[in-house]
């Protein structure tokens, strides 16, 4: 934990000794991010902001991002809009969200604009469906990964909740927001129960 | 003009919710634009998916994707705005409330309890896309060979979407 927690907006430097970064630098800086961040941005945001260009310590990385977690919202944008506003504003804000879009908002459209043109290709259809197969693999991989930790912990209230939202959601197709208004209070006082 | 306004308001309400981040949102956004919209049928949402994947950038470009399909270039700027604007300016403005409250074991609690409940909207979200890419048994030995790969080694997973378009590509899926 950070012994002095810095303040979010303002201009504050790096702790970690570097100078500054300017507007452009926060736009660069998170431009490398969303260009390189295939298959999930934060690990390239960790690299760049800490190590790279040493705009953050470690433990101010992570501080951060605990923050991006508990706000609403992709969490990599909530990263660019607090590290930007940490070094130089709104602007700063609206640097490193841009920067981190532009690039991939484009190549993702251009791709897709491509795929129409070849719509009626076989090759195209059968890649996709290829690639759709694989991608959807990802996905499982991802919810096994993060539920493993609770099978280990022995945390068998809490996967009363994660099986519960899985079945309402994913199987009765249930809409998200009732769902979440009745599952998520009680889950969180069970495990206010347990501590 | 009318899908433009459906798009904001659907997405700045996805985005508000979205504390899992966006892959857990994929049951919910697919349920709106599929289910209640029928902006697109499953299948294109789950090329859609599968295109934001490849590219490099946040999980998010599902959303610029599917306002990109429903109204061009404005339906992909309003999507991804409406999505990302809400929560960005909670996430300028919360900044003093967090200091306050990080630390405390409540915050703890909340976050444990959330977690719970996002791991099954993660798993809802796979078996979902798994459906949806379920075209052949070819298909269903691929999606279950990428998880083991993941689970197994550490792989990225670009490789395994480059060996999923090739092995499409030959007419095997």
């Amino acid at each position: 934990m950070l012994k002095t927690p810095p303040e979010l907006t303002g201009r504050q430097p790096p702790t970690t000794g570097t100078p500054m970064p300017a507007l452009r630098d926060i736009f660069l800086g998170f431009f490398s991010i969303g260009i390189n961040g295939f298959g999930g941005v934060m690990p390239f945001a960790r690299r760049m902001l800490v190590e790279q260009r040493h705009w953050l310590s470690e433990e101010e990385f992570i501080d951060a991002l605990s923050m991006c977690q508990f706000v609403p919202g992709p969490n990599i944008v909530n990263m660019a809009v607090i590290i930007g506003a940490r070094f130089q504003g709104k602007l700063g804000s609206l640097a490193g969200v841009l920067g981190l879009m532009i690039a991939p908002m484009i190549i993702v459209i251009a791709a897709y604009t491509l795929l129409v043109q070849v719509a009626d290709n076989p090759i195209a259809i059968g890649a996709i469906r290829g690639m759709s197969a694989a991608a959807s693999g990802l996905v499982v991989a991802l919810a096994l990964k993060v539920g493993m930790p609770m099978l280990r912990r022995k945390y068998v209230s809490s996967l009363i909740f994660t099986v519960a939202a899985a079945v309402a959601v994913g199987i009765f197709r249930l809409p998200l927001l009732p769902t979440l208004a009745v599952l998520v209070p009680i889950s969180i006082v069970t495990q206010w129960r347990r501590a | 003009m009318n899908d433009l306004i459906d798009l904001a308001a659907l997405f700045a309400k996805i985005g508000l919710v979205a504390v899992g981040g966006v892959i857990a949102l994929i049951p919910e956004i697919q349920r709106e634009v599929v289910e209640v919209h029928h902006w697109m049928d499953l299948r294109s949402f789950s090329t859609l998916f599968t295109l934001a994947q490849a590219a490099p950038g946040p999980n998010l470009l599902l959303v610029t994707l599917v306002g990109w399909y429903v109204a061009g270039l404005p339906g992909a700027l309003v999507a991804t705005g409406a999505l990302v604007i809400p929560p960005a300016i909670l996430a300028y403005s919360l900044g003093n409330l967090w200091h306050k409250l990080k630390g405390s074991p409540w915050l703890a609690t909340v976050q444990a309890g959330l977690n719970a409940v996002t791991v099954g909207l993660i798993a809802s979200a796979g078996i979902l896309l798994v459906r949806a890419s379920y075209v052949s048994i070819v298909a269903g030995m691929l999606a279950a060979g990428s998880v083991l790969i993941l689970m197994r080694t550490k792989t990225h997973p670009l490789w395994l979407l480059g060996a999923g378009a090739l092995l499409g590509a030959l007419g095997l899926v």
